[in-house]
Order: C-alpha cells, then sequence, then structure tokens
C-alpha cells in the first residue's frame, strides 16, 4: 500500500473521496509517523491523538452514509501553535502560556472543524512568533528536516518541519515579517501570505496586529491553494477582514501558464547579501520562467532598504501593547515573589520569568519607540515609510503582474550561529517583511537547491490578487519539477532517530 | 537620536512591567543600542508630505450591530485565572503595606 | 492614611484674593444592548465574569469590534453639546497596567475625538447662564470592577488582595471634556452643579445613557485651579475623582477652591495631582501625584479601522434628536403659564417632567403645580428621596383632583386620601370608601347639625341676621367640628345663610 504520509493533501483527498482509503488510515499514518520522527524533529508541541481520530472516524462515518462531505474532509492538518483551538493547549511557544487552554476557537479553527478536517497536533514556533529559526521557542528548538543540525527556519519553523518531514500534509502559519514563507524556503516548501485581510486574524495571538496574516503551509502549491479557500473570507470578528469573496485559488493553480505574464524582478532583492548557491538558484528560475513564455522586467523599490528598519520600528512597537495582557491576572503564568508583593511586583516578576530574551528585546524596543518623546522619531516615520513601500509596489505592479526575489537570502543556517546576534537573525527576513509592510500577498515556492539545502522562490502580488501568486507559483513549480523530475522533498534524506 | 542610555533601559523595563537584573540591564542596553542604531535612519527617510499608513489595506466603518452574542460562563471566563475566589478574578493587594 | 483635613481658606477670602478656573471630564456609559467592542450584554448586577466574551477578558488571539449603535450615541452626545463632528477618527491604544484593564491598554480615543469644538449654555438657579466651552467629546471603554479585601473599610489602602469582575469591562463610554471655565467667580461651586445636571439632563433626554450617578453612569473629574485676582496665566490645577453625585460636586468645587486658597495664601505651591473625594468628612486627600509613569504611549489602535462621518449619516443622527432641554423648557413654561419665579421652582424641585405627564393626563396646570410643589413635594422632602420616585402617578393625581372637583372630597380630606393611597391602601376612590372620608353633602344632615350649631352660639346667629357676614365663620367651624371635616364648607355656608334669611 501506498505510503499516506507522501501523498499530496490533493492526492490524498482524492482517495478519501473515492473511498479508497479511510480517514482514520489517513490520520493514523500521520500519527505513527510523528511518533516516529518527532522525537528528532520537535515540530509538534502537542499532538491532538484522540481528536483527529475522532474527526476522523466520523468523516468516514458520514461519507459511507454518502452525505456530501467538504473536499478536504478527513485531510489531517497541523497547526502553528499561536493560532488557539478549543480542548488543547495554546503555548505561544511560551511558558507564560503553559498549560492554558483556551475556551473559544480561532475563526480558521472553525472553519477546519466545518470541513471536517482532523487536526493533529500544534506546531513549535519562535515564542510568540519572534524569530527566524524557531531557537526562541521556550519548549526548545524545531530541526531542519534537511539537516537535523541546521534551523527551519522561523517563526513558523514547526509547521514548515511538520509539512516537510511528512509528519502532516498541511499545516497553518502565521506570517508577520516572513514568518510562513522564510520557513518554507529553507525546508524546501510552499508557504503563503494572503493579503492582509484575506484571512480571519480571530484567535492568532497577536505579535503586529497591522502585519500579522495567518496562511498555508504545504508541500504543493495546489495543496496551498486548496486549504487557503478553506480558511479564507470574511470573517466579522476580525475589523480588517475583507469582504471580497476569496476568489478561485484552486483553479489559478490548476491552470497555471506564464505565457504572457510580466514579472518583475525586484533589483533590491538579490545580488549583495544573498548567499551564492541561492542567486544560483533565483537566476536558473528566471530563465525558466523566460523559456516558458513569461515577460521577466526588471523593477526597482528603492524603499524596500528602509523595510527592515521601519519593520523594526512597528512590529515591536504593536507587540509590547499586544503583549501587555501577558500580566499573571486573567491565565497563565503567575510568579509570587517573597515576602508580600503588590500586584505590580507580581506582574514584573510574572513577565520576567514568562518571557525569553527576544521577546524582552522587542517589547522594550516598542516600549522605546512608542514613548514620549520618541513617538514621531520612530513609530511615526516607520509608518511613513510604510507609505514609501507601498508606492514602490504600486509603480512595480504597473510595470508587472507579480514580482519575484529569492524568499531568504540564505539557505537553513546551523543552530546557535545567530543566536547571539540579533541584528544577522533579523535580516533573514529582508525580502518577506516589504509585503507585510504593504498588506500584499506573497508565496514562497522550492527553487532547488545549494549545496544539499532548499532555497526558496518568492512571487507577490497585488493586494487583493491573490489569485496570481498561485497561477505562477504552480507553473514555476511544475517546470522546476520537470527538471529534477519529481518534488524536491523526494531528494530529502531519510530522518533518523531521535537526537 | 540619543544614544539609549541603561537608565533609559531600566525605565523602559519599568514602563512595561519586566523585572531586570543589573546584567539583564547591561545586556539589554548593549544590544538595543545597536538595533536603535541601525534602524535610526528610518527618522530620516520620509518627508512632512509623506503620509503616515496604520493599516496596510484602508478600510473603514466597520461596524457591529448592537445585538447581544454568545458569553462565556463564569467557570470558563476563569477557567484560566491563576488565582480566584467568589466567582472573581483574585488579585493581590494593589497598594504596598499600610 | 490620611484622614486630616488641609487648612482651608473661608470660602469668601478666598473668593477676594483668588479667580477660579475649572475644567471637567465627565464619563457618560451608554445604555448599549452590547459593549462597545464586543457582543456581551451591557448589564449590571449580574453574576460576576458572565457578562463577558473573551475579547472582554482581553483573552489571547481575541479582536474588537466596533458597536454601531455606541458610535451614532457619541455622534448624538456631539450634536446636543453643539460640537464639530470629526469627518475622520479612528480608536488609539493607551496603555498602562492596571488588573482591571484586561489588555493593560484601554482602548480610546487620543488625537482624533469623534467629536469636537461645542458649547452648552448652564442656567443657575436665579436665571444667569454661563456659556460653557467643550473642547472634545471621545469613546472609549470602561475597565472591570475592583474589590478590595481583607482592609478594613473595602477601601483600596490596606487591602489584603482584591477581587475582579470584567463584567463592565468593555462598557461603551463617552467623556467629554470642557475647556477651561474662567470667570465663574463666587459662583464657581454652583456653575460646577449646574453643567453635570445639565450633561446628566441632555444625555437622558438623548436616550442615550440611564443617566443616574448613583450607578455611575455619569462620573466626574473635576479640575480646579486658582489665580491671583488680575493675573492671566492659570495656576497649578489638581483633579478631583469621582465625585459622584451633584451635590458633591458642588461641595468638592468649593472644598478645593477653598484648599487652594489656603496653601497659596501661605506661600505654599500645588501639587499637580488627582484627589480623592470623602463624601463623610465633605473634604478631598492627595493621590497619585503625576510621574512619568504616566507614558501612556498612545498609538492608532491597529485592530480597529477609522469611523468616518458623511453629511447624510450625521443628518439623518441629527433628525432623530430629541427637543434640546433648554428649548424644552422654554416651550413648557410658555405653554403652562407659570411665572419665571414659579418654573424656576418648579425646575430647581425636580418635578417638571411629573407636571408635564400630570398636565397631559388633563389635569390644568396650575393644579398640577399646586400638587408636586405641595403635598408631593412636602412628603417627598420628609421621606428624603425626589418627588418623582414617591410613587405618585398622573392618574392617580386625575382621581384625587376629580373627587374634589366634584365635591366628594375637599382640599383637607384629599391629603389624608394621598396619605391612604401612598400607604398602599387602594385608588383613591377606594381610600375614600374604606376611610370614610367622604363630604357630608346630604343637605338634611347638615342641616341638622348647623341647627345645633346655631342653637349653641345665639349671639353669633344674631350677628349674622345683622349683616355682619363676616361672622359666618364661626357657624362654618361648629358644623366642621360636628361633621369631623367631612363638609363642603361651601356648602354649609351658602346653608346658613339660606336658613338665616340673609343674602350671601
Amino acid at each position: 500500500m501506498t505510503d499516506l504520509t507522501r501523498l499530496s493533501a490533493a492526492q490524498l483527498a482524492e482517495k478519501l473521496t473515492s473511498r479508497e482509503v479511510s480517514a482514520v488510515e489517513a490520520v493514523q499514518a500521520h500519527l505513527d509517523r510523528i511518533g516516529e520522527v518527532d522525537r528528532a524533529i520537535n515540530a509538534f508541541l502537542h499532538v491532538n491523538t484522540d481528536e483527529a481520530l475522532l474527526v476522523a472516524s466520523e468523516v468516514d462515518k458520514e461519507r459511507s452514509l454518502g452525505d456530501a462531505m467538504h473536499p478536504l474532509a478527513g485531510v489531517p492538518i497541523a497547526v502553528k501553535d499561536l493560532i488557539v483551538t478549543k480542548g488543547q493547549p495554546t503555548t505561544a511557544g511560551s511558558k507564560i502560556l503553559e498549560g492554558w487552554h483556551s475556551p473559544y476557537d480561532a475563526t480558521v479553527v472553525r472553519r477546519l472543524r466545518d470541513a471536517k478536517m482532523p487536526i493533529l497536533g500544534k506546531t513549535n514556533l519562535d515564542e510568540f512568533a519572534m524569530g527566524s529559526s524557531t531557537e526562541h521557542s521556550a519548549y526548545g528548538p524545531t530541526r531542519n528536516p534537511w539537516d537535523l543540525d541546521r534551523i527551519p527556519g522561523g517563526s513558523g519553523g514547526g509547521s514548515a518541519a511538520a509539512v516537510a518531514a511528512f509528519e502532516a500534509p498541511l499545516a497553518l502559519g502565521t506570517d508577520t515579517g516572513g514568518s510562513i514563507r522564510q520557513p518554507g524556503a529553507v525546508t524546501g516548501t510552499v508557504g503563503v501570505k494572503p493579503t492582509y485581510g484575506g484571512v480571519s486574524r480571530y484567535g492568532a495571538i497577536a505579535m503586529a496586529s497591522s502585519l500579522d496574516q495567518i496562511g498555508p503551509v504545504t508541500r504543493t502549491v495546489l495543496d496551498s491553494a486548496l486549504l487557503h479557500e478553506v480558511i479564507g473570507g470574511h470573517d466579522p470578528h476580525d475589523s480588517t477582514s475583507l469582504t471580497d469573496p476569496v476568489g478561485a485559488l484552486v483553479e489559478a493553480a490548476r491552470n497555471a501558464d506564464v505565457k504572457g505574464l510580466r514579472i518583475g524582478v525586484i533589483k533590491e532583492l538579490q545580488g549583495e547579501g544573498y548567499q551564492d548557491g541561492v542567486q544560483a538558484r533565483f537566476t536558473e528560475a528566471l530563465d525558466l520562467l523566460r523559456q516558458a513564455g513569461a515577460d521577466v522586467v526588471e523593477v526597482s523599490c528603492p524603499n524596500f532598504r528602509y523595510a527592515l528598519g521601519a519593520y523594526y520600528l512597528i512590529m515591536p512597537s504593536e507587540a509590547s501593547s499586544n503583549l501587555a495582557k501577558y500580566d499573571g491576572v486573567r491565565f497563565g503564568l503567575r510568579v509570587v515573589p517573597d515576602g508580600a508583593p503588590t500586584i505590580e511586583r507580581v506582574m514584573g516578576a510574572t513577565r520576567a520569568a514568562g518571557f525569553g530574551d527576544e521577546v524582552k528585546r522587542r517589547i522594550i524596543l516598542g516600549t522605546y519607540a512608542l514613548s514620549a518623546g520618541y513617538y514621531d522619531a520612530y513609530y511615526g516615520s516607520a509608518q511613513k515609510v510604510r507609505t514609501l513601500i507601498q508606492r514602490d509596489f504600486d509603480a512595480a505592479f504597473t510595470q508587472a503582474d507579480v514580482l519575484i526575489s529569492p524568499t531568504a537570502p540564505t539557505t537553513a543556517f546551523k543552530l546557535g550561529e545567530k543566536l547571539d546576534d540579533p541584528l544577522a537573525m533579523y535580516l533573514n527576513d529582508v525580502a518577506t517583511i516589504p509585503a507585510n509592510m504593504a498588506g500584499v500577498p506573497g508565496i514562497s515556492v522550492p527553487g532547488g537547491l545549494a549545496d544539499g539545502l532548499p532555497v526558496g522562490i518568492q512571487f507577490l502580488a497585488p493586494a487583493r490578487q491573490d489569485a496570481r501568486l498561485y497561477r505562477a507559483g504552480a507553473a514555476l513549480e511544475a517546470l522546476l519539477e520537470d527538471t529534477w523530475g519529481g518534488p524536491l522533498l523526494a531528494q530529502a534524506p531519510e530522518i533518523g532517530g531521535g537526537k | 537620536m540619543p544614544e539609549i542610555t541603561r537608565e533609559d533601559v531600566a525605565h523602559l523595563a519599568r514602563l512595561a512591567h519586566i523585572d531586570m537584573s543589573a546584567e539583564e540591564l547591561d545586556r539589554m542596553t548593549g544590544e538595543l543600542s545597536v538595533i536603535v542604531d541601525s534602524i535610526k535612519t528610518v527618522s530620516e527617510v520620509a518627508g512632512d508630505d509623506v503620509p503616515a499608513t496604520s493599516h496596510p489595506i484602508p478600510l473603514s466603518n466597520v461596524y457591529r450591530d448592537d445585538v447581544i452574542g454568545e458569553t462565556l460562563s463564569n467557570e470558563e471566563a476563569l477557567s484560566g485565572a491563576p488565582d480566584n475566589a467568589d466567582g472573581r478574578f483574585k488579585v493581590p493587594a494593589i497598594l504596598d503595606g499600610e | 492614611m490620611s484622614t486630616a483635613t488641609a487648612d482651608i481658606l473661608s470660602f469668601e477670602e478666598a473668593m477676594e484674593k483668588f479667580d477660579p478656573v475649572l475644567g471637567f471630564e465627565v464619563h457618560v456609559e451608554l445604555n448599549t444592548r452590547t459593549k462597545m467592542f464586543s457582543s456581551a450584554p451591557n448589564a449590571f448586577g449580574d453574576t460576576p465574569n458572565t457578562n463577558v466574551t473573551p475579547v472582554d477578558l482581553g483573552l489571547p488571539g481575541v479582536l474588537p469590534v466596533i458597536n454601531r449603535v455606541a458610535v451614532e450615541s457619541s455622534i448624538k452626545i456631539g450634536l446636543a453639546l453643539n460640537c464639530k463632528i470629526a469627518e475622520r477618527c479612528h480608536f488609539a491604544r493607551k496603555n498602562y497596567f492596571y488588573p482591571d484593564t484586561p489588555k493593560n491598554f484601554q482602548t480610546s480615543q487620543y488625537d482624533e475625538p469623534i467629536a469636537y469644538d461645542g458649547s452648552i449654555d448652564i442656567e443657575l438657579a436665579d436665571g444667569t447662564v454661563f456659556t460653557v466651552e467643550i473642547e472634545r467629546a471621545h469613546m472609549e471603554e470602561d475597565a472591570g470592577k475592583l474589590t478590595h479585601m481583607g482592609g478594613a473599610t473595602g477601601r483600596i489602602q490596606g487591602a489584603e488582595f482584591s477581587l475582579v469582575d470584567y463584567n463592565r469591562a468593555g462598557v461603551p463610554l463617552v467623556e467629554i471634556v470642557t475647556k477651561p471655565i474662567v470667570g465663574a467667580g463666587e459662583r464657581a461651586p454652583e456653575l460646577a452643579k449646574a453643567y453635570v445636571a445639565a450633561i446628566r439632563e441632555i444625555v437622558k433626554n438623548l436616550g442615550v445613557s440611564d443617566a443616574r450617578m448613583e450607578r455611575g453612569n455619569v462620573r466626574c473629574d473635576a479640575n480646579v485651579s486658582l489665580k491671583p485676582k488680575g493675573q492671566e496665566k492659570f495656576g497649578t490645577r489638581t483633579e478631583t475623582k469621582n465625585v459622584n453625585s451633584l451635590r458633591a460636586v458642588e461641595h468638592a468645587v468649593r472644598y478645593e477652591i477653598q484648599r487652594h486658597a489656603a496653601v497659596l495664601d501661605g506661600g505654599g505651591t500645588i501639587t499637580q495631582e488627582t484627589r480623592h473625594w470623602h463624601e463623610d468628612t465633605r473634604s478631598t486627600t492627595a493621590g497619585r501625584p503625576k510621574s512619568d509613569a504616566d507614558d501612556y504611549r498612545y498609538f492608532p489602535e491597529p485592530d480597529l479601522v477609522p469611523v468616518v462621518t458623511d453629511d447624510a449619516w450625521i443628518e439623518k443622527l441629527r433628525s432623530e434628536l430629541p427637543e434640546p432641554p433648554a428649548a424644552r423648557r422654554k416651550r413648557l413654561q410658555a405653554d403652562w403659564g407659570y411665572s419665571d419665579a414659579e418654573f424656576r421652582d418648579v425646575v430647581n424641585a425636580g418635578v417638571m417632567d411629573s407636571i408635564e405627564e400630570t398636565i397631559a393626563a388633563g389635569v390644568k396646570p396650575a393644579t398640577a403645580r399646586k400638587w408636586w410643589m405641595g403635598e408631593i413635594s412636602r412628603r417627598a422632602k420628609v421621606a428624603d428621596v425626589e418627588p418623582a420616585e414617591l410613587g405618585v402617578t398622573p392618574a392617580l393625581i386625575v382621581e384625587l383632583q376629580g373627587l374634589i372637583d366634584s365635591g366628594r372630597i375637599n382640599d383637607k380630606l384629599s391629603r389624608e386620601v394621598l396619605d391612604g393611597v401612598l400607604a398602599g391602601e387602594g385608588t383613591p376612590t377606594e381610600v375614600v370608601a374604606q376611610r370614610g372620608l367622604e363630604v357630608v353633602s346630604d343637605d338634611g344632615a347638615l342641616l341638622e347639625a348647623i341647627d345645633g350649631a346655631l342653637a349653641a352660639q345665639p349671639d353669633v346667629a344674631d350677628k349674622i341676621r345683622g349683616g355682619k357676614l363676616q361672622a359666618v365663620g364661626a357657624i362654618v367651624g361648629g358644623v366642621m367640628k360636628a361633621t369631623r371635616g367631612q363638609a363642603d364648607a361651601g356648602r354649609v355656608r351658602q346653608l346658613i345663610l339660606e336658613r338665616l334669611g340673609v343674602e350671601g
């Protein structure tokens, strides 16, 4: 029998619909795989065995009765532990939420439940999604399935690694500055950051409200489109949610074709600072697209060079306020110092013990950027830079239908390599941040290997034009897989035992 | 832009309600100085004529009808509380001593 | 803790030396069905922590959504205060840690309030009118309720721990802020009371708030500073928090003026700080001084999108506004034909609405005034309640007055009937029957009593026969005594004259 964990979500869905495979079998195969490899990978913080099997058995029962089912019913999924789920713990990768159970479901989780997709469990992340390596998790780092000594990217390293290691066919991530796309790039998987407002943020634990967005983490572009259509669309619980229909994303992925598509190469997001192997794969991808009939042009976005700096003012500012609620009063950790401490002292001690270094760094930075006397120079200026970045995008999209760049400047680095150098860590997001600043959608697709490690290629589209990402992404995926003779992940090494 | 000092960091830590040891303050001051130094160009980029963008996708007038919805039960509300009494969240004294 | 009353100067001396400058921040709780940013019920007195959604507890992952009616109520308040309504405004986060604030920031408005630049005319008891300029009215959310336990008095000082109920967290508030009020002079305390009363009246009249101060629907922070006579520059101000009755507003402003005057007169300086009002001692004590911890780090609330108003929306809301209270008073006084003094007394007694309802029920204006300013007000005073809270309905007055007009009871008896009704003995007619209070209208019975009275005082009878009509009163008195007051004095008088053959 085929190894069910090797199938794409679309393939598995077909076998489930035709009742060739039962949902219980599909879920069990993935639970078994998690049991085999997750000791080595540490992608999961919580495995939801009983509930996943229960939902699967319900799907099988309903399907046997001939009930109309969602096409992805019974296809299991992993959820980043930044997204709240009733009946399972949600930690945000932080000690401060250890053991906390949400009394409500995130809107995206509710939609997964409505589609009867069994939730395999919650995946690891940098604490409160703050990081680019998943090393800032309070529950130990996740390892890259391509090389267990390397990071899987971040903050959504758990979701990307789970999908890359065949522990789940689908996962949800969140992307504030690249936390879906950069892990996708370094693990050889597909990651999508939808248009801001395209997927409800209700129930996604906020880092930076004006930048955060939930999106799909998968092994194929089509699978991302399928999942995007499940989770996308208007939600009255999120004031920033768009009322536009989700769009024909699956259709775009199925009818991939770049003939006549104008693809803009962003001058500022390549060359210096980009690893040679990354640049080489990027250039090859451009050649392939050109050969397939795309109109590849160069565009300039001069203000992108300020994006990282502006991001590191806006993101921590919003985060410093969003994370104020973790104070030991209503939920989560409470640390009581000796003596008869006041609530002020309990809050100070709780937050000192409950937050890790990177979170504290960003809270202090954000507090600084918002404080009296600095607001205009920092937060105010950063918001103006945001306008300039949007203008760059607007101008570029008059010349091109989609933009293209490497997703990350380097392949996966070694664990610990950048842990003591926050600035070097922040540079990983240099190519992904502009999309968050402007709210435009982006996708990372596998672009091949450099020194045996995956490289990601990023497409960006105008706001509300997510379908273009699926069209271009699926086309490049097909062109590259022809040259590789199959999916990139087929080349990944078999994962050994625990470390 | 002025240098970020250890006193600044101590003040910010108080504002943010995060206790910090002397060593932490020293380390954080060094790290923040490097970060602030690297991002300070942001304040010089945009002129007064450039408007600020607070929301990436401009929307306005998003409202809810004034209709009562589902609420949490008292048990659900208190389910995550570190301490509670009498149906309410219990917190240590707000003021010090007498 | 400090209970000592600071030295104060007499009010008269303070006024000789200084000019007071006032400012008010009045918080009005809106009476929407649901909260400002969540669909939880906006209701009091329920089991703690049940009128909450995940949003009101600030649980991880939650997002706010603005209540449309709360915005419309806020715009109506702005219009009633003659404010400009912002074409575009947004919410901002005010960041500070306090256990009654679930997110450790309050969602409020900062640099862009929904309404700004207004003014209202405040009429004092003697008819003097002051114009108070309104700086802004902005939308925000209320905090939860803290109960301090383990201390001696339930106060925050000395408490061992506190309990938090978030039912009130997220209740919509409109904060109305005045510009500095200069020139009130010795009438400052009176103006303070009248201003807060006017705000209460306006929001009640708009129907956007229950406006009950005793329930905290309307809460006042009063700012006071003094400047020496003739000086332009304002002095340092103090902000007296949560002065929650009209009387307390007047007293607190008066007290702070006297306290400031004493400090300044003694060569001291005023500390900019919040003060707490104590009703028991009628004095204030120092609260928290302004400090660098008040760096609220305001920034635009990224989870909410801007409120944008257009003319059509504003005009629709304007068309829904009820008649303003001042205009209504003018109209009612003209309709009822009361003198200025009569009408002011009615307003000050708080019975204008009751009189309006009573007249609407068919009672003549003069009669309605007689009831509400007379018997009912007197009883309210004895019971220490507002006249309207006594339980007297317009229908009751209609019935009582009807009994008088038909001659079944007289004025004196009507008071006894009212007592019976208020004691729960039934309707006026039932009380009359049960207590046997009906006027004796049987002429036969009356003539019997008259004959008895004439026989008892033959000299008086002679005087009347001789044309001394003012002597009739003595005989009437005798008859009333004999009938225990249950006779119509007019009828008795008429019968006496007939009996004696004298032209009345």
